[in-house]
């Protein structure tokens, strides 16, 4: 434990240690020399351009693509231009700046994705010097061409070239120039000679440093900070300028004794750093460079590539790669020398606990006696988390753990957090994967970040791992990994559609979120038209399948997706996509097929087209539909004639549908409507389109009894209607003896209390009377009530030895009528006793 | 204002907060004041989420209804068309838009489609060359309205049509969509049974969304713990019956729509003191029913012979309840007397109310010709003669009583008897066309699709069967202090609701002879709870039913299942969801077909 501090190295108040990350994997024949090299921050991978100026088409140069741990991802000979820089974007990908102005995209597997240009006039001038920068935009261009003009392209992705104004005496390049990222805006800060300039979109302004006299020389170096905040411009009289990037402020300047300006030169800081330094790097000499004017100073041996990172720099050489960095004050404070902080007790604590020596007690006694044993596991876990050793790693958090055993009330969730971050961050760290993030990183990255990281990379099991072992709901974590990968499966050409899609739906499954549209999609985007289709099988939302199959010209299977899915706007809109594509026939048949859809049309047709639906029912031989369409279409005619010849094509559909009753009723309708129509106009009788009972009325109504008769019998009547209708009319018109002749034509079909009932309607009770004798027994006390003949009612009773019905004239029985009361009520035990 | 969503077994109010959310999102969208165009058959279900004052803080200052030609005028910013995806209102839309660019006052256009967008309106407005016009075309989901305490509606009053006439099952995929919404706000159902092919297909969508959607599941615990959805043809009797609850005959015979009734005004006249009521009111009176009303509440489900008694007793209750103040001596009880004062004068006032509705409906259920029409919907019921031409339904066509009144009798005998003779089934349609006309073949030709009007085939009347087996017949039904369901038709204990009763107790296995002889499938399905949402039951605690009838329910099946829901040893709640509340004729007229006639 005690070399934790060995490669620790005191810079004013604080520490710096460089600790080892990995060994390369790689095998560079001849180093890093003659090579344009880019290494993307966050642990990103490294690209490679061995000998960019080599322009012999015999021998090409050779682009690398390596993780950062030395792992080779691809490599293949560059065949266009001369490159002047290489860069990477926020997502993985790899920007080559070529001479010409062009940029090529390429993928971190070395695939091209797309180009773009820096602008028609840059094919002329040509690119002197390219950065690419990265902003709360993305990720941008900068280049500085032939003719000494600044191009700007903030966002790649949505590429806008902007020009910036001329630079006044800027002749070729500047001897050194940064981009800057400053309210919101994206500047340039270049140095030409003595003088010191700052290009935005539409100025160019000249800015002096505080606090660096004429005396310094003119600045060759620049540098600005992985936040844009701080500023380091080195002079040729080798003094190095800090100081907050708009320039406004000092915080020191430093004479680095050195006269040559450094190879490179990058800023080394940390969130909270108490003592910020910059690295500047010389053929043999790597010199930190510390606010406080100290400096630290490490002999190298080899060509070596500095990567600022937000909390250090990475120094990757030939053969291994470093990480520099601030000691975290938290580490400082346990590991420190004869530290007394609590995490530093405590973990001597666990030490002597392990080691079953009675001294742990008394270190934690001292820990609790200050109540600071909360802080001391605070602090454990916090600097095992800034370690990259396992070992250091396990200790601390063994020590937190021991701690918290004597804490009641102090709550897990940072422990357990760090330990499963540890576990992730050791597993992304491993030389096979190649992230060396740390744990400062990993916070600003996200897990969402880290885990599409290496799903771009590829490492699917790794990534589905991790989603499972944190926790992270299906949706964003391994459903999301999955749906990658299945994109990325689709498109593997050596394997047959059918392996693939086997492929895919072991592994995808049902698994939430996975949309096998979008898996689709990419198929089809590839040209595998048939694994498109085989893939679209397995989505559950037919809402998705339907447009893409349709897309393809699967337009019948999109028809019964629609029709799977249950959702009718849906499958209206195959069917309305099938109307126009196809011809009539056809579409008529892929209807036939699908019923749910053929029902849906004729919906539709029935409130649009209404001539289709008749082709439809024709076509399905449904010939009772079509007669009903008939029957619909008859009233639809304005012509009495038109409307008889449709209900003539109507009863022949019924015919053919076997349903003889509507053929039969609608035949008999016909023969009303020309009986009306007759009597219309021989006598004006305005029956058209009346009912036949209502025809028949208004012909009573009218006098015009034979012709009612006529209908009566020739439409067979029941007797029972045309009595009642008979009656009815009788009595409106008050023709009281054509009524009686009436009633005595037959015996009733309707009995004769519905005589007496109408009469009684008409308020004739005289009438009435006279057919109260008629009334079948049954009825009989109901007719002498209806003509309130209270006496024949009683009798009636009496007679018919009926309970309820005595009881019924009992209750219209008043008191007057004392007399029959009586009569009732003897009689009425008389029938209880029988 | 809508309280009394919120004191049933599940708060219905979530679902209504839900909805009002997304309207006033909407609203927002479109910044500036704005005026509605509706689409009037929203206006009804509009009514039950938001009441115009929602619509004015969101600056709606003007409403019309949408119909062609040109828009009205109105100084607004936005024009927003509330609509159904209907293909001939986007036409009006259309001449609506179209006549405003005239008029060059720039006003912006927006569509809130309810419940949901649809590509072929779309498609509609595009070939019309008015797509553009809009600056937001947006979906109101608004399937499951809820209606009362322990009611939802999807107001969707073409559902049985539809699905049983022309084979369009659009309101049984908003069916499905609306029980996803419902269970991404009370938790998935663990159980879904149902009978009837269109259950069948509602269950399918579900499961099958339950997949789309997977993954994105909540974690809420389950409100509901079973689902039952039934088809309306799987019961066709119990709409077609007289309702004899209260609730159930207001419907009957003044209709109830969207929650509110329109009744005579004569009786609701204000008699003041020393003023003669010579100037009775001429427009009819309005009135909200539901549980909000405690009075209401109480008496709704009651059989309507059981009503005027209870209306006595909270008579006595409320005079005794004003009789107080003469005992109220000090000041303290003076003033606790005068708090409660309003609730007893809105009870007062409610209890005058339905008083004079009482009265209204105890006018008709004296009458002659009701108790007729009972005693045959009776014995058809009963099993009695159903198989020969009815004297009484004969009678009525002579009368030329209305048509509806004799296709529900016709229907009713038609389903009893397991189709009719032919004879007899020719005897009545011959009757009909004769009678009320010869274009009523269509609607004829609709029942007969929909099984409601069938000659009878080779198989045998299974009716009597399937009433001995359920009892659907209770001979002793007691209207006062009931003890089972039958009491909500005096008599007839509705099937859908026995199916109801017996599936939660002995089980649905207990009847397998008579679920093969309803039509359609009955199934059971599981859906998979997330671990840890298993409820823990409380001893003694219910469960919960969704009963969901796809076609729609009567007032008096709604009843039956709150009578079942409050019975003691039940152990089930039942919440009620529907299409759309329905008795016999607005459902028959819902599946009448009328040309009208062309010729001068």
């Amino acid at each position: 434990m005690s070399f934790i501090t060995a490669n620790w190295n005191p810079l004013g108040e604080a520490f710096y240690r460089k600790s080892e990350l990995y060994e390369m994997s790689w095998n560079l024949k001849d180093g890093l020399r003659d090579c344009l090299v880019s290494a993307a921050p966050y642990g990103g991978p490294i690209a490679l351009l061995r000998e960019p100026h080599r322009r012999s088409p015999s021998s090409r140069p050779q682009l690398e693509i390596y993780s950062a741990s030395g792992v080779s991802i691809a490599s293949f000979p560059w065949k266009s231009g001369p490159v002047v820089h290489l860069g990477w974007t926020v997502n993985d990908e790899l920007l080559c700046v070529q001479e010409d102005g062009s940029v090529l995209i390429y993928d971190l597997f070395g695939s091209f994705k797309r180009h773009f240009s820096m602008g028609q006039e840059v094919v002329q001038s040509q690119v002197l010097e390219a950065k690419v920068f990265h902003s709360p935009y993305g990720t941008g261009v900068a280049i500085v061409t032939g003719s000494s003009r600044f191009i700007l392209a903030t966002n790649i992705d949505d590429l806008k070239l902007r020009r910036l104004p001329e630079v006044p005496g800027l002749q070729g390049k500047p001897s050194c120039w940064v981009v800057l990222n400053q309210d919101r805006q994206t500047k340039v800060l270049l140095s030409n000679g003595p003088e010191l300039y700052i290009l935005d979109n539409t100025s160019c302004t000249v800015v002096c440093p505080p606090g660096l006299g004429p005396q310094a020389g003119s600045i060759v170096h620049m540098s600005v900070s992985f936040s844009y905040k701080y500023l380091a411009l080195f002079t040729d009289c080798g003094h190095l300028w800090t100081g907050p990037s708009h320039l406004q402020d000092k915080m020191s300047e430093v004479d680095t004794k050195k006269s040559t300006p450094p190879k490179e030169m990058v800023w080394c800081r940390r969130p909270k750093s108490q003592q910020p330094s910059v690295v500047l790097m010389w053929e043999r000499l790597l010199m930190v460079v510390g606010v406080c004017q100290d400096t630290i100073q490490f002999p190298i041996e080899d060509q070596c590539v500095l990567v600022g990172e937000l909390d250090g720099v990475r120094i990757i050489s030939s053969t291994n790669q470093e990480l520099l960095q601030e000691v975290p004050l938290v580490c400082q404070d346990i590991f420190k020398i004869a530290s007394m902080a609590p995490g530093a007790l405590l973990l001597e604590a666990h030490r002597e606990y392990e080691k079953s020596s009675q001294k742990a007690d008394e270190y934690l006694r001292e820990i609790k006696e200050q109540s600071m044993l909360g802080e001391a596991v605070r602090q454990c876990v916090d600097a095992a988390g800034h370690e990259y050793d396992t070992n250091t790693q396990k200790s601390l958090m063994r020590a937190a753990s021991f701690g918290k055993c004597f804490l009641t009330d102090f709550s897990p969730d940072p422990f357990v957090s760090t330990c499963r971050e540890l576990r992730v961050l050791n597993a992304v760290r491993e030389i096979s994967v190649g992230l060396p993030l740390t744990h400062t990183q990993f916070k600003q990255l996200t897990l969402q970040v880290l885990i599409d990281r290496l799903v771009y990379r590829q490492f699917y099991p790794l990534a589905i791992e991790m989603c499972r072992y944190l926790k992270i709901p299906d949706y964003q974590g391994v459903s999301r990994v999955l749906k990658h990968w299945a994109s990325c499966k689709v498109q593997q050409k050596d394997l047959s559609d059918e392996a693939i899609a086997r492929a895919v739906c072991v592994k995808v499954g049902d698994s939430p979120g996975v949309s096998y549209s979008h898996i689709a999609a990419k198929a089809y985007e590839c040209g595998r038209t048939e694994l498109a289709i085989k893939l679209l099988d397995f989505e559950a939302r037919s809402g998705e399948q339907v447009p893409l199959l349709l897309k393809m010209k699967r337009s019948q299977l999109a028809l019964s997706k629609a029709v799977e899915s249950g959702d009718t706007d849906l499958v209206y809109t195959v069917v309305t996509y099938l109307k126009n594509e196809m011809n009539r026939g056809d579409f008529f048949m892929t209807l036939r097929n699908q019923p749910v859809a053929l029902s849906l049309y004729r919906q539709f047709c029935k409130l649009q087209e209404t001539e289709t639906l008749k082709d439809l029912y024709n076509q399905d031989d449904d010939h009772q539909e079509l007669a009903n369409y008939y029957v619909t279409a008859s009233y639809r005619e304005k012509r009495l004639e038109n409307r008889l010849s449709l209900l003539q094509s109507a009863v022949d559909e019924y015919n053919k549908a076997k349903n003889e009753f509507s053929a039969k009723a609608t035949e008999e309708e016909m023969r009303l409507l020309r009986f009306q129509r007759k009597l219309d106009d021989e006598k004006g009788a305005g029956l058209l389109e009346l009912s036949l009972q209502a025809t028949m009325e208004a012909l009573l109504a009218l006098g015009l009894h034979k012709q009612a008769e006529q209908l009566y019998k020739d439409f067979r009547v029941p007797d029972k209607r045309y009595w009642w209708l008979k009656l009815k009319s009788l009595a409106e018109k008050e023709e009281w003896e054509e009524l009686e002749k009436f009633s005595k034509s037959k015996k009733s079909p309707i009995g004769y209390l519905a005589f007496v009932e109408v009469c009684m309607k008409s308020n004739n009770k005289y009438e009435a009377k006279k057919y109260v004798s008629k009334v079948t027994p049954e009825q009989r006390v109901k007719a002498h009530l209806a003509v309130s003949d209270l006496e024949g009612a009683v009798d009636a009773a009496i007679e018919r030895k009926n309970e309820s019905e005595m009881g019924a004239v009992l209750s219209r029985c008043s008191a007057s009528d004392r007399l029959l009361i009586d009569r009732l009520n003897r009689a009425r035990p008389s029938t209880a006793k029988k | 204002m809508a309280a009394h969503l919120s004191y049933g077994r599940v708060n219905l109010n979530i679902l209504r907060e839900a909805a009002r959310k997304d309207l006033r999102e909407f609203l927002d969208k479109c910044a500036g004041s704005k005026a509605i165009v509706w689409d009037e058959y929203l206006t009804g279900p509009f009514g039950l989420i938001a009441q115009y004052s929602l619509l004015k803080e969101h600056e709606v200052e003007k409403m019309f209804t949408l119909k062609s030609g040109g828009l009205p005028a109105a100084d607004v910013k936005n024009i927003i068309f509330f609509v159904r995806p209907r293909l001939e209102l986007m036409d009006i839309i259309a001449e609506n838009v179209f006549s405003e660019d005239k008029m060059h006052s720039p006003r912006d256009f927006h569509i809130l489609f309810v419940p949901r967008r649809s590509m072929l309106c779309e498609q509609r407005l595009k070939e019309q060359g008015v797509l553009a016009s809009f600056i937001n075309i947006d979906e109101y989901i608004l399937d499951l309205i809820p209606y009362d305490g322990d009611l939802l509606s999807m107001e969707y009053e073409s559902a049985f049509r539809e699905c049983y006439l022309e084979n369009d099952q659009t309101s049984l995929y908003h069916t499905a969509k609306g029980l996803m919404t419902l269970q991404a706000l009370y938790g998935t159902i663990p159980q879904i049974y149902g009978k009837g092919d269109c259950a069948r297909h509602v269950a399918n969508m579900m499961l099958r969304m339950k997949r789309e959607f997977a993954g994105s599941q909540n974690q809420i615990l389950p409100v509901f713990d079973t689902l039952l959805l039934l088809d309306r043809n799987v019961d066709l009797l119990t709409p077609l019956a007289t309702q004899l609850t209260y609730e159930g005959l207001i419907d009957e015979i003044y209709g109830i729509t969207n929650g509110y009734v329109k009744l005579p005004p004569e009786k609701f006249a204000q008699k003041k003191q020393g003023e003669a009521s010579k100037d009775l009111p001429t427009e009819s009176k309005k009135m909200q029913l539901n549980s909000a009303e405690e009075l209401y509440a109480e008496i709704r489900d009651k059989n309507f012979n059981a009503v005027g008694s209870a209306l006595s007793k909270k008579a006595k209750i409320i005079s005794a309840a004003f009789e107080e103040r003469h005992n109220a001596k000090t000041v303290g009880e003076i003033k606790q007397f005068v708090s409660q004062l309003p609730h007893m004068q809105a009870a007062r006032s409610s209890l005058a109310n339905h008083t004079s509705i009482a009265e209204l409906v105890k006018d008709i259920t004296t009458s002659e010709a009701f108790f007729d029409n009972l005693t045959v919907e009776q014995e058809f019921m009963t099993g009695v003669e159903t198989d020969k031409v009815n004297t009484y339904i004969e009678d009525c066509i002579a009368q030329k009583d209305p048509l509806i009144k004799i296709l529900r009798l016709v229907c009713m005998q038609s389903v009893c008897n397991n189709g009719l003779k032919q004879k007899v089934f020719d005897y009545y349609k011959r009757e009909i066309l004769q009678t009320y006309g010869y274009e009523h073949i269509l609607t004829l030709n609709n029942l007969e699709k929909a099984s409601l009007l069938k000659p009878q085939t080779g198989s045998r009347n299974n009716y009597p069967t399937i009433r001995k087996t359920l009892k659907l017949w209770m001979e002793d039904a007691n209207e006062q202090n009931p003890n089972d369901i039958s009491y909500v038709y005096s008599g007839y204990a509705p099937l859908s609701v026995r199916l109801t009763q017996v599936l939660a107790r002995p089980g649905w296995r207990s009847i397998e002879e008579v679920l093969k002889m309803l039509p359609g499938p009955h199934f059971e399905e599981r859906q998979q709870l997330p671990a840890g949402l298993h409820k823990k039951r409380q001893q003694g605690e219910n469960r919960t039913t969704l009963v969901f009838f796809l076609g729609g329910v009567s007032y008096a099946e709604i009843a039956a299942l709150r009578f079942l829901s409050q019975m003691e040893d039940s152990g089930m709640e039942y919440i009620i969801a529907t299409t759309k509340l329905l008795n016999g004729t607005t459902w028959i007229k819902s599946l009448m077909d009328r040309p009208e006639s062309q010729i001068p």
